[in-house]
């Protein structure tokens, strides 16, 4: 499993990357897709939303389970990766590329995220 | 909870082969090893085995043993031969089931019966309960292990196994004979799959050499090992019940669509109340449904009508890796059970359109 140093991380399992522009992107880790195992749908229903940091934003549907997706910080959320209408499963093949969920626009604070290190603890590797 | 949980013989071998292993009926058992879809396209097209070693067996011996079984098994075991197998459930006195099983006949006098994993136990005393006239019962399940090698390939694969001739058995018969060099090994021609192939009752010890020889064999066919969690999709595929979800012990079986195993030809444990039941007419029944619009159903998921009525609920669903779209088992008013009625299913407080199916979803290959 991969973990991008230059990733922050949620305890839910979800990354996030600071783009130049005041928005960031969000997805699931390699642990998440990992455990979930065949992605087969992406619901995203928030789109043009205002999240509060920790709500659900969407879920993610695995062949054998469904998982709610949680807000990494308050944000607007700006997109969703349509891609993954037509194919989920780049999340299992490229959770940090083309596997991304949706683009936010940040609105609140990021001191609740995760370092590499902290979230590579949390999961026990 | 964890240190309650059994392992399987085999238990070492699957976590090597990279499966993850999850508490299932009392047992950690195999999930999945790769993926779940690719386990299940493996076993619908080639050839897989699944370590379902957690199931139960039991052997009822001598010249009242069959006298039992049709006590407390809703289907007639008096119509078996030799060789031959029949699908039943165990009906308990309040309308429900305490499980449902295989029954097969060794010999007049000899039985043998496959129950859930989770079951056992309460199986075992409540067929204790009702032998009065001191049957001899055999719990066998800490002995036996059971590999099912599903799939259209399974049966060129395992011939290189035995003398049996596989291709020939009919479905639900099984013979016993030397299996990879051992003797008396029962070889089923069953299954949960709809694919086709065999399960295999192999003797504890030699649980990981029979497993090689199975693995050799399928070399060329591309056999891979299956965990729970492509066969929970393959069964359901089927519209096969899983007790726990689909049939339990309140729920009714004729409702739950078992009618065709309930024979009122003869008394059984609550036969009575089940023929009332029968003859009032069905309030309620279990039915297959696919997802129109997009989504996928899931255990416990509310039914409606188009107003957002609660019907039923979903009692099994999955995403169909055969058809690619939703399906599910869910019990639904007996005005909503014909194929083709609409339904809805609420999924994350949406209601999503569903429509009512003949079962089996996927045409079986058995």
């Amino acid at each position: 499993m991969t973990f991008p140093e230059e990733l922050k991380y949620t305890k839910d399992h979800e990354w996030i990357r600071f783009e130049d522009d005041d928005t960031a992107v969000v997805g699931v880790t390699d642990f998440a897709q990992q455990e979930l195992g065949d992605i087969v749908y992406v619901d995203i229903t928030t789109v043009g939303q205002t999240v509060e940091e920790g709500e659900i934003f969407g879920s993610v549907e695995a062949v054998k389970t469904v998982s709610d997706l949680f807000i990494p910080v308050s944000a607007e959320v700006l997109e969703f990766n349509d891609e993954l209408e037509a194919a989920p499963e780049l999340v299992n093949e490229d959770p940090y590329g083309k596997g991304w969920m949706v683009r936010i626009k940040i609105t609140g604070s990021t001191d609740s995220l995760l370092s590499v290190e902290e979230y590579k603890e949390l999961i026990g590797e | 909870m964890t240190d309650q949980l059994k392992t399987v013989p085999l238990n070492d071998l699957h976590q090597k082969l990279g499966a993850k292993m999850v508490p299932f009926a009392g047992f950690m058992m195999p999930v999945r090893y790769s993926s779940d879809l690719e386990e299940h396209h493996c076993v619908r097209n080639g050839v897989g085995v699944f370590d379902v070693s957690h199931m139960g067996e039991f052997i009822l011996k001598g010249p009242k043993a069959l006298d039992l079984i049709q006590r407390v098994s809703a289907n007639d075991a008096s119509v078996l031969f030799d060789g031959k197998i029949q699908y039943s459930y165990l009906p308990n006195e309040q309308g429900g089931a305490v499980d449902d099983l295989l029954v097969y006949r060794i010999d007049e006098e000899e039985y043998f019966l496959v129950v859930n994993a989770s079951n056992i136990e309460k199986d075992w005393n409540w067929i204790q309960s009702h032998n009065t006239e001191g049957v001899p019962m055999i719990n066998a399940s800490d002995d036996l292990c059971l590999f099912a090698v599903q799939g259209p390939k399974a049966a060129e694969a395992l011939q290189k196994l035995t003398s049996i001739h596989l291709a020939e058995m009919e479905y639900y018969t099984f013979k016993k004979g030397t299996f990879a060099g051992l003797p008396d090994i029962i070889v089923s021609a069953t299954g949960y799959t709809g694919a086709g192939g065999f399960e295999l009752y192999i003797p504890r010890y030699a649980a990981i050499h029979v497993w090689h020889h199975i693995f050799e064999a399928g070399k060329e066919f591309g056999i891979k090992p299956i965990g729970l969690g492509a066969r929970d999709t393959l069964r359901l595929e089927m519209g096969y019940c899983l007790y726990g979800n689909d049939i339990d012990d309140t729920s009714s079986p004729l409702e739950a669509g078992l009618g065709w195993v309930t024979k009122f030809t003869k008394n059984f444990i609550n036969s009575e109340a089940l023929l009332q039941q029968k003859q009032a007419g069905l309030q309620r029944k279990l039915v297959g449904f696919e997802m129109i619009d997009r989504g996928i159903p899931r255990g416990h998921y509310e039914l409606c009508d188009a107003e957002g009525n609660a019907l039923g609920h979903v009692t099994s669903g999955t995403q169909s890796p055969t058809l690619s779209k939703g399906i599910g088992l869910g019990y639904v008013p007996t005005t909503y059970s014909k194929p083709g009625s609409e339904i809805f299913v609420k999924v994350r407080e949406k209601l999503l359109k569903a429509q009512v199916v003949k079962l089996p979803f996927v045409k079986p290959t058995v």
